[in-house]
């Protein structure tokens, strides 16, 4: 089986949210309750337990010639996200029932009849995409369609989006596509385009990688994520020290209050 | 998930779930966007920038425990902490009534902790697909386990102790009555602080900035709690019991200097807001109020020693409790940016 992946560009990305209903449609997830922002055309906010896709409208300050916009109007770009399937991924790590799975495609997998709920999983997650859906109990994410991948299809996402903004392939082919792409932006003056996959991190590159413009942060994408597994050594030693003088404490202050004074 | 597998037949729901993700695609290349030409009310909206993100929405997740989690943190700290006092106790031949309740804090956090975990839990009646495996790296897989292993021992040393009381002693139940000790001793001291490990190793910026001294915190927080307990079940005059009473406030105090001296933007939330005064309150409970109390009640007469370090008791008891409290609360603020 071969590792697949996500490629996400955003400058080909309309927003028509195809992707979105795509996911809940194939999925069968909830609604979100249909809340306006009041902000943004952006109802949705985030990814979480029952948006496993999110098309972000990233509205930022006039830049001239941005998404095709007059000078003048705010400039506007779209970024479809979703679980960014870590190399290292932490909910994989921190899952105390193995519920979280790599697939054969590399993807990371909650296998739902095994999560119990405990949510260590939302807490270890250095993208905020996993989350607990508080009606079921349970953490919930993108499979990465591995049904629809077991069958040999494509996910839904990726078959419905009409301008191939998001493309599904293998992990190797796409990186190298997506630095292909940015290279023929900046060819076309398209100078803040750049590739989000964060490789030199300890997540160690994602299997969703995104093709975004200037700031990460300004698309809510962490510039240096960490896997909270690199945490442990520092704070298992902490642990070790705190149990070595508990018990060395005990000891010497039994031993010195002498017997027998109740 | 199965109905994929007939995916070929004209008549299959999958085929039909299929043609619907096709209508989906049709439909979003017929929509168009038109330029804005007058610009909507409700000018200017807010923008996404490398300063605020987003719009200001948080990148990570709130944590999604509720209260039953940093109560947890105490009585498992506080128990812990007191089947450790009663090993050694029992070990260095001390007073036996203060190794009995020693064991019986012990004995009723490990009925009390796992009753909260699984209360916890979004699905609680799958707590035993925890221990489908054991995962070195998931500090809550581990914490379990060690759970598991104070639990049995510190109830089999309890139950040894009553069947010696109520039928005398025989070999068997001195065998149990060791090892349900040493049991309790050994997971006890893990226990007593893995809870530090277990959210100093998140995505959460304040606790795995914390990473190296949540587990020195939350032990000197529980052993304050547990020698606290001891000294109200009427053990205020027991000196072991004093100076590990002073080591943790000393510590404590220790502990909130150092939360206080050092500035950095993911430690924000234990100094400002609402979470900073709950942690303050909970550290200056934990470490100098009791150090002080302690410290005049060494040289106070006798009944009024008695009353201070009651009262160093409380205080411990209470700012364990509330520093537990503190640091969730710090967590949730810490992801709202």
């Amino acid at each position: 089986m071969s590792i697949t992946a996500f490629l996400t560009d955003s400058t080909l990305c309309i927003g028509c949210k195809a992707c979105e209903v795509a996911c809940k449609e194939w999925n069968g997830i909830e609604d979100d309750g249909f809340q306006w922002s009041g902000f943004s055309y952006d109802n949705t906010g985030a990814v979480g337990a029952s948006s496993w896709r999110h098309v972000k409208f990233v509205e930022q300050a006039p830049i001239p010639g941005l998404g095709g916009n007059a000078g003048e109007q705010a400039s506007w770009t779209f970024s479809s996200d979703v679980c960014k399937h870590c190399e290292r991924a932490g909910c994989l790590e921190a899952c105390p029932t193995g519920s979280i799975v790599r697939t054969e495609f590399g993807g990371v997998f909650i296998q739902p009849d095994v999560c119990n709920g405990c949510g260590y999983c939302v807490v270890a997650c250095p993208f905020g995409v996993v989350e607990r859906n508080e009606k079921d109990g349970r953490a919930f994410k993108c499979t990465f369609c591995y049904d629809r991948q077991k069958a040999g299809l494509q996910p839904a996402c990726a078959k419905v989006c009409p301008t191939e903004s998001i493309k599904f392939g293998e992990l190797a082919h796409l990186r190298q596509e997506a630095h292909k792409r940015v290279e023929e932006l900046h060819n076309r003056g398209m100078n803040d385009a750049n590739v989000y996959d964060p490789v030199a991190t300890s997540v160690a590159g994602t299997h969703a990688v995104f093709i975004i413009r200037g700031d990460a942060r300004t698309y809510n994408l962490p510039p240096a994520p960490e896997v909270p597994t690199v945490y442990l050594k520092r704070a298992w030693k902490s642990s070790a020290v705190a149990a070595g003088l508990l018990f060395g404490g005990t000891l010497v202050a039994f031993l010195t209050a002498g017997k027998d004074r109740g | 998930m199965s109905d994929l597998v007939s995916v070929g037949n004209a008549d299959s729901p999958a085929l039909r779930r299929e043609r619907n993700l096709e209508e989906i695609r049709r439909r979003a290349e017929m929509s168009s966007t038109s330029p804005i030409v007058n610009p909507p009310a409700g000018e200017p909206f807010p923008q996404a920038n490398a300063e605020n993100g987003y719009y200001g929405i948080p990148l990570l997740k709130r944590p999604p425990w509720t209260w039953e989690i940093p109560l947890y943190f105490f009585v498992g700290g506080a128990a812990a902490s007191a089947a450790v006092i009663g090993a050694v106790a029992s070990y260095t031949g001390a007073d036996r009534e203060l190794v009995r309740h020693a064991r019986w804090i012990a004995a009723a956090g490990s009925v009390i902790s796992p009753a909260l975990l699984i209360a916890d839990l979004g699905r609680p009646e799958r707590f035993l697909a925890m221990l489908r495996v054991f995962k070195p790296q998931s500090p809550m897989s581990v914490g379990v386990w060690t759970l598991l292993g104070f639990s049995s021992g510190a109830a089999a040393t309890v139950f040894a102790d009553f069947l010696i009381q109520r039928y005398g002693e025989s070999l068997p139940v001195r065998v149990l009555e060791n090892a349900g000790q040493a049991a309790s001793l050994a997971f006890g001291l893990p226990f007593s602080n893995y809870t530090g490990v277990l959210i100093g190793a998140t995505a959460v910026p304040v606790w795995n900035r914390s990473a190296g001294e949540l587990p020195l915190h939350f032990a000197a927080s529980g052993l304050g709690a547990a020698v606290g307990i001891l000294e109200l079940m009427g053990h205020r005059k027991n000196r072991a019991l004093q100076s590990l009473g002073i080591g943790a406030a000393v510590f404590e105090t220790w502990q909130g200097l150092r939360i206080e001296c050092r500035s950095h933007e993911d430690l924000e939330p234990l100094k400002h807001g609402v979470s900073g005064w709950v942690t303050r309150s909970g550290g200056a409970l934990s470490g100098p109020v009791p150090a002080l109390l302690r410290a005049v009640s060494l040289f106070a007469k006798k009944e009024r020693s008695d009353s201070l370090r009651r009262w160093a008791s409380w205080s411990s008891i209470a700012g364990s409790l509330i520093t537990r409290y503190a640091w969730m609360r710090a967590g949730r603020q810490s992801v709202q940016r």
